[in-house]
């Protein structure tokens, strides 16, 4: 019996990823990448969400999936009171117990990092700030690079920047990932993630597609939404950004992060975002550094249940911060 | 950002078991025979084990039925045909079906697990797959039972008489559905024997026919082995026997009823063809390919168990088909987690074990899952077989396994003919984005089912059946119909 | 000891999912076949039936959208709830029609073997109305029955309950939405059997049951323009007058035949669409 791996036939794939010159060769390599069946997508996303996580499982994965937890606050009537709470609740979730993990980053618009830079003071939080005229995009490059400038300045770790969905679907692949090889430019130190805005791509091929210029662009991170639109983060295009990074990640060698945002509310809906981790892209994805949910209800949900599966009783929604 | 090492741990995160209770099969020590409307004491009969083939546990006995009882099934279901159900119209033999289908459903669970118990199938696909196809079989026909003579048929199409009906053992319960709902909704009357080494779930649905009031002896259960099924096909009391099966006794079968008046049809093996062109969605095929081989542990007439690859694409698929099927969670089919179960019984187990054989001998070259096996019961891990041809005995044979023969080619035209190249003609699946491609390769495979882009996917109103030594006949869809009328 | 008073129905619309009164406020009454005062009907106005239209074109993507499976459990649960409430189901056919206590329990009987049978068709008709045609060339060609969309129904006027039910368990089969028009003089076993839509997991939206004078509401459901097809059955001497109407929209148009007996799909048949695909057949 011959075993597979003295076969070499499980060493990554030889074809390694070119650099992207010009738009052409943008083209030709992410139209030679392979479609994406809709009917298969969907039909492996709702097998994997029958895996029943029960006892150290479950609670092994709410704990990650805390520490994944961007915790976001991005509305016009944000105060830097309403920062604080922000910050206060991602360093110490549960003030009542120090083994719940803090949170992985705070998520704000620029005008508040400095706050929230302050608030956080040295502690493991990151601060992520959002740019580039976010949530549309539609502004000059000129204005969205000096919005990118203004939250690195202010000490932001982290900046989710928006691609150009209209640059996108007009075929412009070229000027998107142009923009993103700009906006990456002016990050300095921190890190890019690129949010895709998969609810107005619409189809699985146009996600595979936006991933891929994004990632080659040198996206630190990919994210699937704003948050601000009808659709936001669903599994079925969270499983085909963990395809796309886990193979970006063996024809580059370059680990490339993937983000879901938007509409997750409850553990159940993480638990099944880390299952879908679990078995696409793998264990090299289950950190923060890898994986991270942009939510803001949803943690006070991951203390209940994390309560709950200790206790055995459901918690009262009041036990927690309604930060 | 530091480089890790690319390879990524898949399962990393490793699952803690999730067992569905086995409780709730609320299961009897022993059983007798179902015979106008009643079970029969169990001391009456001989009695035989079936066992739980992930433990090789006894579950409960069951009654070898004789001739005798064969007999006497025949006889109350010509009597239920003759007296009753002839005379019931269609609309009251649907709403029979209908309250059927309400009751499997509402008993959903409860068959769920005693189908996974008796067969060795995951929970999984009992619960998600056998039990809800087996309750919408019901719905179907229980709709055509009223409306025959919009079924094509003519104007006032009727039933055959009283159909003796054998099943196999890989889905136990909706093999059943698939026989029993499309014979009651025509108008005829049945003796139904299930497979030697998974009767139980049929002997629930016994019950749940009680529950119903199905009139005593429209549906009777003779459970048994070969000599009961034989009887069966023999008895001159029968109109039309119902076989799903290998191909092999499907021909002694055959061979028994020619000469005869019976009706037959047939439902046999196969060595499906799942042809893969080099534009086919990567991801979405590597899943495909092991859904059309590894779901219910390839004991599927229609498994894909021919991989047909096109040439330009044969490594990279070759490579992520490996790194999936290492992914297969192989174990306790009770638990709710598992991807794989058990082979239903010791003898399958040595025959793919024996077929299995000869793909190393003939040259191919062998990759097993790197899974666990239990230690008791019957287990086979996933296997693939690369570098095979239409030459090799693994290209040909049906293993009925987790087995998979990986062969490629260069054209379309090649494709065809290769996947047409065997004495089967069950079921095939055609991968490409490209539609007109698809169509022209379908118009072209000598098949019963073409799945394009997918695979094993079933459903009451699609007719379902081969060609060729697959058998003859279609199951499923108002084809299904035509079986069980006089026309 | 005196008897125990009873709690008097009020009969509403059922209108997307709920049961408004008539936006005009106005009622009227309605007597049994004896003459005995029964209830203030909902008198639906002009709004009510355009309010109507619009949540029925809102619910039809989605009733279409379902699978044929899905309807077809759907209307099925519809008749289990009118079985399990038949009881009901009789007084109101003996109030309405005058029937005695076992003639109205063969009507109901009927009538709910009569969605039985509607419940049946969802996943055939399909097969029955469509198919692949060979077509000289290399195509794959193939024709499938869609829904017109939204029919407004004038139900009978006599047959209270199995009239009602025929006349809108058709296009709800076919993947149909409703907007129907109950009986004038006998509306409320048909309000009766549509509140079961809310227990049935019915979408709201999909069967519409307005209570009125007919000869108010009818030739507005003709002319409007987002209603796909009109079933006169209930408009009596109005039919012509409202066939011509419909003609404004091309709307498809059913009215009774002599020969209807023969010809049970007939109805269904004219609230579907066929709709032909061509594809290439090519390496």
């Amino acid at each position: 019996m011959v075993d597979a791996r003295d076969r070499g036939v499980l060493v990554p794939a030889v074809i390694s990823v070119p650099l992207i010159h010009n738009e052409d060769e943008l083209r030709r390599y992410v139209d030679a990448l392979s479609g994406v069946d809709a009917v298969g997508v969907e039909s492996r996303v709702a097998k994997l969400g029958t895996r029943s996580l029960k006892k150290s499982t479950k609670l092994r994965a709410i704990d990650l999936a805390i520490s994944m937890v961007d915790l976001t606050t991005l509305e016009g009537a944000d105060t830097q009171g309403r920062v604080t709470s922000l910050c206060t609740k991602a360093m110490r979730p549960d003030p009542s117990d120090p083994s719940v993990p803090a949170a992985a980053a705070v998520c704000v618009y620029p005008d508040l990092v400095a706050h929230a830079r302050r608030v956080l003071g040295d502690s493991p939080v990151a601060v992520a700030s959002v740019a580039t005229a976010f949530p549309s995009g539609r502004a000059s490059l000129a204005v969205k690079l000096l919005d990118v400038q203004d939250a690195v300045e202010a000490g932001a770790d982290e900046i989710d920047m928006v691609i150009d969905r209209g640059a996108f679907l007009a075929g412009r692949w070229g000027l998107v990932f142009d923009e993103i090889v700009a906006v990456k430019a002016v990050c300095g130190g921190a890190h890019l993630k690129v949010i895709l805005e998969t609810g107005e791509l619409v189809t699985y091929d146009n996600v595979k597609r936006a991933s891929w210029i994004a990632m080659l662009a040198g996206a630190d991170f990919i994210k699937t939404s704003t948050g601000k639109v009808g659709v936001n983060a669903t599994l079925p295009v969270a499983l085909v950004m963990l395809e796309a990074a886990r193979d970006f990640a063996e024809v580059s060698g370059r680990l490339v992060g993937v983000k879901v945002a938007g509409g997750i509310r409850t553990t159940k809906d993480a638990l099944k975002y880390l299952v879908l981790v679990n078995e696409t892209a793998g264990g090299t994805w289950l950190t923060p550094e890898y994986f991270r949910f942009g939510a803001s209800s949803l943690l006070n949900d991951l203390l209940m249940q994390r309560l709950k599966q200790r206790t055995g009783a459901y918690i009262r929604p009041d036990e927690f911060s309604g930060d | 950002m530091t480089d890790h090492a690319l390879t990524s741990e898949l399962g990393a995160l490793s699952y803690d078991p999730a067992p569905e209770s086995a409780g709730i099969a609320r299961l009897q020590p022993s059983y007798g025979l179902f015979l106008n409307g009643k079970f029969t004491a169990p001391s009456a009969h001989e009695q035989f084990a079936s066992l739980n083939p992930a433990t090789e546990e006894t579950l409960a006995t069951v009654a070898l039925a004789s001739a005798a009882d064969v007999d006497a099934a025949v006889a109350s279901a010509r009597r239920a045909y003759t007296k009753v159900w002839s005379k019931t119209t269609g609309a009251e033999r649907a709403k029979y079906l209908y309250r059927i289908a309400r009751l499997i459903q509402e008993r959903s669970r409860e068959l769920a697990v005693v189908e996974t118990l008796d067969n060795g199938k995951p929970i999984r696909e009992s619960r998600d797959v056998d039990i809800p196809l087996a309750a919408a079989h019901f719905f179907y026909y229980a709709g055509w039972a009223d409306k025959l003579e919009h079924a094509g048929f003519g104007p006032n199409p009727q039933p055959v008489g009283v159909a003796g009906q054998i099943i196999p053992w890989n889905f136990p319960l909706l093999m059943a559905a698939w026989k029993l709902a499309p014979a009651l909704a025509a108008g005829n009357t049945c003796v139904l024997k299930p497979a030697e080494t998974t009767p139980l779930s049929a002997l629930i649905l016994a019950e749940i026919f009680q529950q119903a009031g199905l009139p005593d002896g429209v549906v009777n259960i003779v459970t048994g082995d070969g000599t009961t099924g034989a009887a069966l096909v023999d008895h001159p009391g029968v109109d039309k026997i119902a076989f799903t099966g290998s191909t092999e006794v499907g021909r002694l079968i055959q061979e028994r009823v020619a000469g005869t008046a019976k009706r037959l049809t047939l439902e046999l093996g196969g060595k499906g063809a799942n042809i893969v062109f080099e534009d086919a969605p990567i991801d979405e095929v590597i899943e495909g390919i092991i859904d059309g081989i590894f779901f219910n542990q390839g004991h599927v007439c229609c498994a894909g168990s021919r991989l047909l690859v096109q040439e330009s694409v044969a490594d990279e698929v070759l490579r992520r088909l490996l790194r999936r099927v290492d992914q297969l969670r192989v174990g306790d089919p009770m638990d709710k987690n598992t991807d794989v179960g058990a082979i239903n019984s010791a003898a399958q187990l040595e025959r793919i074990r024996d077929l299995t054989a000869f793909g190393e001998q003939e040259g191919a070259t062998r990759y097993t899952s790197a899974c666990d096996l239990p230690d008791k019961g019957y287990w086979f891990a996933p296997t693939v077989f690369a570098d095979v041809t239409q030459s090799h005995r693994i290209a040909r044979d049906e293993i009925f396994g987790p087995v998979l023969s990986v062969l490629s080619f260069r054209t379309p035209e090649e494709a065809v003919a290769k996947a047409n190249n065997s004495k089967y003609g069950l079921a095939c699946g055609v991968w490409s984005e490209k539609g007109s491609r698809t169509l022209w390769v379908a118009q072209r495979l000598r098949a019963g089912v073409i799945w394009a882009n997918t695979y094993n996917k079933f459903d009451p109103t699609s007719p379902f059946g081969g060609v060729r030594e697959s058998g003859f006949g279609r199951e499923g869809g108002r084809h299904g119909l035509e079986a069980y009328l006089n026309v | 000891m005196s008897e125990r008073l009873d709690v008097k129905k009020t009969y509403k619309l059922v209108v997307n999912g709920a049961f408004p009164r008539s936006e005009s406020g106005r009622s009227y009454e309605v007597a049994t076949a004896n003459g005995k005062f029964l209830a203030n009907v909902a008198q639906a106005s002009r709004k009510d039936l355009r309010d109507a239209i619009v949540a029925a074109r809102a619910a039809q993507g989605k009733w279409w959208g379902a699978t044929a499976y899905n309807r077809g459990q759907v209307l099925y649960r519809w008749a289990e709830m009118a079985e399990s409430r038949r009881n009901e189901l009789v007084e109101q056919v003996q109030w309405c029609e005058g029937l005695k206590k076992k003639e109205a329990q063969l009507s109901v009987g009927r009538a709910i073997d009569r969605i039985v049978w509607y419940a049946g068709w969802t996943d055939k008709v399909t097969q029955v109305l469509g198919g692949a045609n060979p077509v000289a060339g290399p195509f794959f060609n193939f024709s499938l029955p869609v829904p017109s969309g939204v029919i407004g129904v004038v139900a009978p006027q006599e047959s209270s309950l199995e009239g009602f039910v025929e006349a809108v368990a058709a296009p709800l089969c076919v993947g149909n939405t409703v907007v129907a028009l109950a009986s004038e003089l006998r509306p409320t076993p048909a309000i009766v059997l549509a509140e079961m839509t809310a227990t049935s997991d019915f979408p709201g939206g999909v069967l519409n049951v307005l209570t009125g004078i007919t000869g108010e509401l009818v030739s507005h459901l003709a002319m409007h323009e987002d209603v796909d097809g009109l079933d006169l059955t209930g408009s009596a001497e109005l039919a012509d007058e409202l066939a011509r109407l419909a003609a404004g929209s091309i709307k498809r148009v059913y009215r009774p035949r002599l020969n209807d007996e023969e010809n049970p799909l007939r109805r269904l048949r004219t609230f579907v669409e066929t709709s032909t695909v061509w594809h290439t057949i090519g390496q």
